[in-house]
């Protein structure tokens, strides 16, 4: 049949902007509702905040004094190690947010609204950088407190910094596709307990490799979260970098190249379902 | 080309799921301004149906049109044209009423102002206002349902879906739901509407359909399908004592099919032809019986009548022991 006019008007305007202008105005209307929830939840207030807090404190007075570092002080070695894994944990919290929301039901809400279909992964992941920015203000000033003495000037913050919050966007996107796949926010916690903190332990963030033992070190030398802790220590406490830096970007490039098309194929596929 | 197209079409929709054939070529089609009510017991395929001209799921074959938009080529057109309100309240928990309808008006490309505006607005409307800036977390079911029919009406689109909207809710709250459903064709707006409730159909819906089994077994207006099932029902309660088999015996005499004995309520039922007389007649014959009659009722058909005759179960939400469920034409 031939379309007819519809008898009535359609209230939406039509769309007046690109589809650039329309992903990322509702990315950020997305974001802005993941904002508000953070004063609304005390777990993601926590988990941002006391919990970096609690472990910069238990680390540096009550297992610190047993472990070595040599020629720098073990708050200095621990505090880049503080950051990443905070950040790598932290990084779930949007995509819990996406589980729920497609468990809830508010993601067909989204999807019967004419907005563009970007923001739905988008939104939570720019929400995760807000709260990643506000953990890292509060673990540096605790830093600072307890005797942290970065070296770091400002093109070596910037450049920590940027790599913190490229890390975390690399963990949502992780989280992204789990979250599409199991669509339940427990669920995807747990996977986040069971695979992000053992490679957080598992790395150079909290003791110098070369106290593990001699088999696991090398896999351990070269996970992304050893190799994001190195750079990022490097940049602020000025110690040697090497290929880390490059091993770190390359990581993140590679983890997003392939969740972020896998993650919209998914969203796609909620469709067919 | 009549310049009134219907406001949603379906032809031959099919779906399925797995090994189960969800929808077997469902058809309808609603004219602007009007309620279509679809109406069938759980898993019929209501929810697959809305679902499809919604844009949110797309058939293994047939077409679709909504506002004169086709439903698979230009979903996001269509998705200018809707609101939708499911099963289940789509709201955010953790923000505040007023958030979560201006969040929707924004994602619906509404300017600032307007999108602030219209919330408002419905905030009012639906009796919201006090509890607005609270987190949505400490509403009552009531609230939640009122707010998630009140974000598919942010829009202000012309064509409404609501998915048993009134599902869970309290007679008060329905009667105010089905207050608001009236005012949007009042406006000229359309709406489908699914439910379990038969009196809500009866209520609100300017034409039925009755979907099983993913096929549309009947439609029309609730008196036509009415008078489909039968023309009237003959309900005669009698004393506790009486010899039930023998007053069956004598209403089946006055029409067709075998009368529906429920012993705990002393009532004996079945579908007549009414026609003047069949009363007084029915006392006489009782009468020579001796049975003692509490009450003799001639009635209309229900639309319980009309559901359970058309679809064989017992309609979800109705007491077991309701009546006719042998109803038979």
């Amino acid at each position: 049949m031939s379309v007819t006019a519809p008898a009535i008007a359609a209230t939406s305007p039509a769309p007046s902007h690109s589809r650039l202008y329309w992903a990322i105005a509702d990315t950020l209307v997305v974001a802005r509702r993941h904002i508000l929830h953070i004063p609304q939840t005390p777990e993601q207030l926590f988990s941002a905040t006391l919990q970096p807090i609690m472990f910069i404190l238990l680390f540096v007075y009550c297992l610190g004094g047993a472990i070595n570092v040599p020629g720098i002080s073990y708050v200095d070695f621990l505090m880049a190690g503080i950051f990443v894994q905070t950040i790598v944990m932290e990084g779930m919290t949007g995509a819990m947010g996406l589980a729920t929301d497609l468990k809830r039901g508010i993601v067909d809400r989204f999807r019967t609204l004419p907005m563009s279909p970007v923001a739905v992964l988008a939104g939570p992941i720019l929400a995760d950088i807000v709260r990643n920015l506000i953990a890292i203000v509060v673990m540096v000033a605790m830093g600072l407190l307890v005797g942290f003495r970065p070296t770091a000037g400002p093109v070596e913050w910037l450049g920590a910094v940027g790599l913190l919050l490229l890390a975390g966007v690399t963990v949502s996107w992780i989280g992204t596709v789990v979250a599409l796949i199991i669509r339940d926010p427990e669920a995807v916690q747990m996977m986040a307990f069971v695979v992000l903190l053992p490679l957080s332990f598992a790395s150079s963030a909290f003791v110098p490799i070369e106290s593990m033992p001699s088999w696991l070190q090398p896999v351990v030398r070269h996970q992304p979260v050893t190799v994001i802790v190195t750079t990022v220590r490097g940049l602020l406490i000025d110690q040697p970098i090497g290929s880390a830096g490059w091993q770190a970007l390359a990581w993140s490039a590679a983890i997003i190249a392939v969740c972020l098309p896998v993650s919209v194929m998914l969203y796609r596929r909620v469709q067919a379902v | 080309m009549p310049n009134v197209a219907p406001a949603i079409v379906a032809r031959g929709l099919a779906k399925r799921f797995g090994s189960t054939q969800a929808l077997d070529g469902v058809s309808l089609s609603v004219e602007p301004g009007t309620i279509l009510g679809m109406l069938g017991p759980n898993g019929a395929g209501k929810t697959t149906t809305v679902r499809i001209l919604t844009t949110l799921l797309r058939p293994d074959a047939g077409e679709a049109f909504v506002a004169g938009v086709d439903v698979l080529r230009d979903p996001d057109a269509v998705r200018r044209s809707i609101g939708l309100a499911g099963q289940y309240a789509a709201v955010d928990e953790l923000i505040s009423g007023r958030e979560n309808l201006t969040m929707v008006g924004r994602l619906f490309h509404l300017p600032r102002q307007e999108a602030r505006r219209r919330a408002d607005e419905l905030l009012e409307r639906f009796d919201l206002v006090d509890a607005a800036d609270r987190p949505v977390k400490t509403y009552s079911g009531g609230m939640r349902r009122r707010l998630d029919l009140a974000a598919s009406l942010i829009p202000n689109a012309p064509v409404l879906f609501l998915d048993e909207p009134t599902t869970g809710l309290d007679p008060r709250s329905r009667l105010e739901l089905w207050g608001i459903i009236r005012e949007q064709t009042d406006k000229g707006g359309t709406v489908l509407l699914t439910t379990q409730y038969l009196d809500e159909a009866d209520q609100l819906a300017d034409n039925i359909i009755v979907i099983d089994r993913g096929k549309v077994i009947a439609s029309g207006s609730a008196d036509e399908l009415k008078d489909q099932v039968s023309n009237s029902r003959l309900d005669v309660t009698v004393a506790a004592s009486s010899d039930f088999g023998a007053v069956a015996r004598v209403v089946e005499s006055y029409g067709n099919g075998t009368a529906h004995v429920d012993l705990a309520r002393r009532l004996v039922s079945l579908a007549v032809v009414a026609r003047p007389g069949l009363i007084q007649s029915l006392v006489r014959d009782l009468d020579a019986l001796n049975i003692d009659v509490d009450n003799i009722h001639l009635r209309r058909p229900t639309l319980d009548d009309v559901f359970l005759t058309l679809t064989g179960e017992m309609a979800a939400g109705d007491d077991a022991d309701n009546t006719s469920s042998e109803a038979a034409a």
